[in-house]
């Protein structure tokens, strides 16, 4: 095996999530909610869209900011912003981690944004035509900025170490927990990992439906169907969520409560131009990641798709996997087709949806699919499966070309676990695999 | 006499600022540095911004900076209304 190889072999694993989505706060309720198969999609309550083409949303119904935060970040901060601070906090709590002065250096910061804080600069341009600039928030300065995540966590949480913003539009999430991965590989103990997204305003909206990949339907039953006969485009959605990444053997030093897995394999490619007849480059780095993590397609036991719900960007994904994987070689499913594209929160969710997978040894299924298109050979996913998963591949694209893909190992004690308190599950999940 | 008081601040700060964790703006705070209360420059720009909307006063960006408390804050906008008369 041949390639860069960054410093030593530092093995870099997650030890804490904080997930904020449409179908739950905090990681049990959404995967209560996804491994049950409840969409959280609905008509859009955030604004009156019913002048819009597109009405549907995966929103994040009962949060309130105020509950979590102090009053002196509300005025200074866009919704996902208070999000991935919320996010943060979980996590950081979720995997037992303090911050203390005496190693500020030692905690990276990366966050992924596709659009920044659309809601809050809206609010403040509307000032600036209706009222005058002195009307303007000074927070506007920062406050719809894309690397404004990144900042806000640093400062809250008073973080000195590596920070950096990623935008590569959907495939952002999973950009930056490559990078966290990165850092982690250079030195860093631990570094806090965002993608978190909300723009349901009129801007955000109004910015999405020049790319055709939105669906107009306006029941959401059927509104996004990934892989499926009659499926017309996406639906956006808010939230994301936030990891912890950490040095293996720093997470054992410290005991950290758990390991819920290590990110083995992580790749990035652009497409090639449009009308240049090439395929795109998501096979690529699907391939790259899987050579990266030293993995066979064989040992991948579950892939979380892209599943644009566009039917190219679905036939080209569907070609990626069955030229990896063979004809229906491995089960593909997309939970995101029950909380809406989430743009940079899209990758960063699938990852601790992946491997809250691989702890309950259930893949979530993809839901509203209503026909699968027959020609994709895919072995799709529509109703939750039992499976042991010990590999797991994520797969994002963004609009513009990015593409991203991560290879996810479980940890071995929570599958151990699992297995100890569930034990027909293995016989189960391996009955249902052989049948595919 | 005072056009502009330590309430009006303290009622402005709340609204356009907020209110750090472990802060009582209602306590005796004059004398505390805005960093101590958990204000930073932009939170003093925000309040300049919004006491020269609604008290119709103009307070400088480079002026204000200057400004580390409470008090001063409130004697800087007094005095600017009385430049502006004079």
């Amino acid at each position: 095996m041949t390639g860069p190889v960054t410093g030593p072999r530092t093995r870099a694993v997650v030890t804490g999530l904080g997930v904020l989505a449409p179908t739950g706060l905090g990681a049990d309720e959404h995967w209560a909610a996804t491994a049950a198969g409840r969409a959280a999609i609905g008509p859009i309550g955030r604004f009156d869209a019913s002048t819009y083409p597109v009405r549907l949303a995966g929103e994040i119904g009962a949060f309130e900011p105020t509950d979590h935060l102090p009053s002196r970040l509300i005025p200074q901060t866009d919704r996902m912003t208070q999000l991935a601070l919320v996010a943060t906090e979980w996590a950081l709590a979720d995997a037992a981690l303090t911050v203390d002065e005496g190693c500020d250096f030692d905690f990276g910061v990366v966050t992924s944004a596709s659009a920044g804080g659309f809601e809050f600069g809206q609010r403040e341009l509307q000032k600036l035509w209706t009222e005058g600039p002195g009307t303007v928030s000074a927070y506007m300065s920062f406050s719809w900025f894309y690397a404004v995540n990144t900042g806000q966590i640093s400062i809250r949480h008073k973080l000195r170490g590596p920070a950096s913003a990623l935008v590569t539009d959907q495939a952002g999430g999973l950009d930056a927990v490559g990078h966290a991965r990165r850092l982690v590989r250079d030195g860093t103990p631990a570094v806090i990992t965002a993608g978190v997204d909300s723009s349901l305003c009129p801007m955000g909206l109004v910015s999405q439906l020049p790319s055709g990949q939105l669906s107009e339907r306006r029941d959401p039953a059927t509104a996004y169907r990934p892989f499926g006969l009659d499926a017309t485009g996406g639906v956006i959605g808010e939230g994301g969520a936030v990891l912890i990444v950490e040095d293996a053997d720093a997470a054992a030093r410290r005991g950290a409560p758990r390991i819920y897995g290590e990110i083995v394999g992580y790749a990035a490619t652009f497409d090639p131009p449009p009308g240049s007849g090439r395929e795109c480059g998501l096979g690529r780095a699907a391939a790259q990641a899987l050579a990266q993590a030293d993995v066979l397609p064989d040992d991948i036991d579950v892939v979380f798709a892209d599943a644009a719900g566009v039917p190219e960007a679905d036939l080209a994904e569907a070609q990626a996997l069955e030229k990896l994987f063979g004809p229906g070689g491995v089960p593909v499913t997309a939970p995101k087709s029950m909380t809406g594209r989430l743009g940079a929160g899209a990758g960063a969710l699938d990852v601790a949806t992946a491997l809250l997978a691989m702890r309950a040894g259930v893949v979530p299924p993809t839901v509203n699919v209503g026909d699968p298109a027959p020609g994709y050979q895919l072995d799709l996913v529509t109703a939750a499966r039992r499976l042991p998963i010990r590999t797991a591949l994520v797969l994002a694209r963004g609009r513009g070309g990015f593409n991203a893909a991560i290879v996810l190992r479980g940890g071995p004690q929570p599958h151990d676990d699992e297995a100890a308190r569930d034990g027909d599950s293995g016989t189960a999940g391996t009955e249902e695999r052989s049948g595919r | 006499m005072s056009q502009f008081t330590i309430d009006d601040l303290k009622r402005i700060m709340r609204e356009c600022a907020g209110e750090d964790e472990g802060v009582d703006l209602d306590g005796d705070i004059g004398g505390v540095p805005f960093d101590q209360l958990g204000y930073d420059s932009l939170a003093l720009l925000e309040t300049a911004a919004r006491v020269e909307r609604e008290f119709r006063v103009s307070l400088p960006d480079g002026l204000v900076g200057d400004v580390d408390t409470p008090a001063a804050f409130v004697a800087f906008v007094n005095g600017r209304f009385l430049a502006q008369t004079g």
